[in-house]
């Protein structure tokens, strides 16, 4: 149980480090597709040992899978029409919201 | 120290592959690479979760993060990207607050977890995942049911589809002009 959870942390962090240091808006996504990740690690192993009788862990689970596909198919139509404006997907770049 | 049963030696092979990729997908200049390594390690969560004895929810990693998600940011690469061409080098300015930032948060975390005491002594056994289980669950309207938020997550996958549809569409006059 508690290396599960050692193992999701990591896998958070390594996705918060990844989301605050990337310039790019592809990469972006995938450090939030990695901190999403974990916490379904999270929910799966919490379910398990500490709450067997229920099913809830595996609920949420379920729907948070299905809120990060909904989410990146969203996060892609938009990062391909800014690369159709601006020729670039590079946050810095990008600034015309910026007033 | 105890020998490690081969449950646990598996566990640790699964998890370093996991992290070793997850943390290729973060240092990778390649942003091609970076989207294979992300789906190695989509892989590794699902081997964890067939460990886990969660079978459906690996079936379902499997299918919609790595058929689904990961094949879209590899179209949305190359549709926004010159082939193996690598991104510019990090700001040091950006590199050590998140670095702080994230060993902070993770030390913290890992301190609260070692002090906390987890109430293990719950029989696993009585966990029983399977599929005809968790549909009676999800889909039932009495006690610890689960329908609502299915029926919403339904509409909010339709909305989804609806709107990038309608994000990703060309204006008219531009489709004249190419």
């Amino acid at each position: 149980m508690l290396h599960i959870l050692i193992l999701s942390t990591a896998l958070f962090f390594i996705g918060i480090y990844g989301f605050f240091t990337r310039r790019n808006l592809i990469t972006m996504l995938i450090s939030i597709e990695l901190i999403l990740n974990s916490v379904n690690i999270n929910f799966v192993a919490f379910n398990k040992y500490l709450y067997p009788q229920q099913l809830e862990g595996i609920f949420f689970n379920i729907f948070i899978i299905a809120i990060a596909a909904a989410e990146v198919s969203l996060a892609i139509a938009i990062i391909i029409n800014l690369y159709r404006k601006f020729n670039t997907i590079d946050i810095e770049d990008t600034n015309t919201m910026k007033h | 120290m105890n020998a490690m049963t081969l449950e646990q030696i598996l566990f640790y092979t699964i998890s370093g592959l996991v992290l070793f990729f997850a943390f290729m997908v973060i240092v990778c200049r390649r942003i091609f690479r970076s989207a294979i390594y992300l789906l190695f390690s989509l892989l590794g969560i699902a081997a964890l979760y067939f460990m886990m004895d969660v079978e459906f929810i690996a079936a379902i990693q499997i299918i919609v993060y790595v058929g689904g998600i990961v094949v879209l940011i590899i179209f949305s690469i190359f549709l926004t990207h010159q082939v193996g061409e690598k991104m510019p080098k990090k700001l040091i300015k950006r590199i050590v607050p998140a670095l702080i930032l994230s060993l902070a948060g993770f030390l913290l975390t890992i301190d609260m977890l070692a002090h906390h005491n987890f109430n293990t002594g719950i029989n696993p056994e009585k966990f029983n995942p399977t599929v005809e289980n968790i549909g009676h669950q999800l889909l039932d309207y009495k006690n610890y049911g689960y329908v609502l938020p299915f029926e919403i997550i339904s509409f909010l996958l339709l909305a989804a589809l609806i709107g990038s549809i309608v994000i990703a569409i060309r204006p008219k006059q531009q489709q004249a002009k190419n």
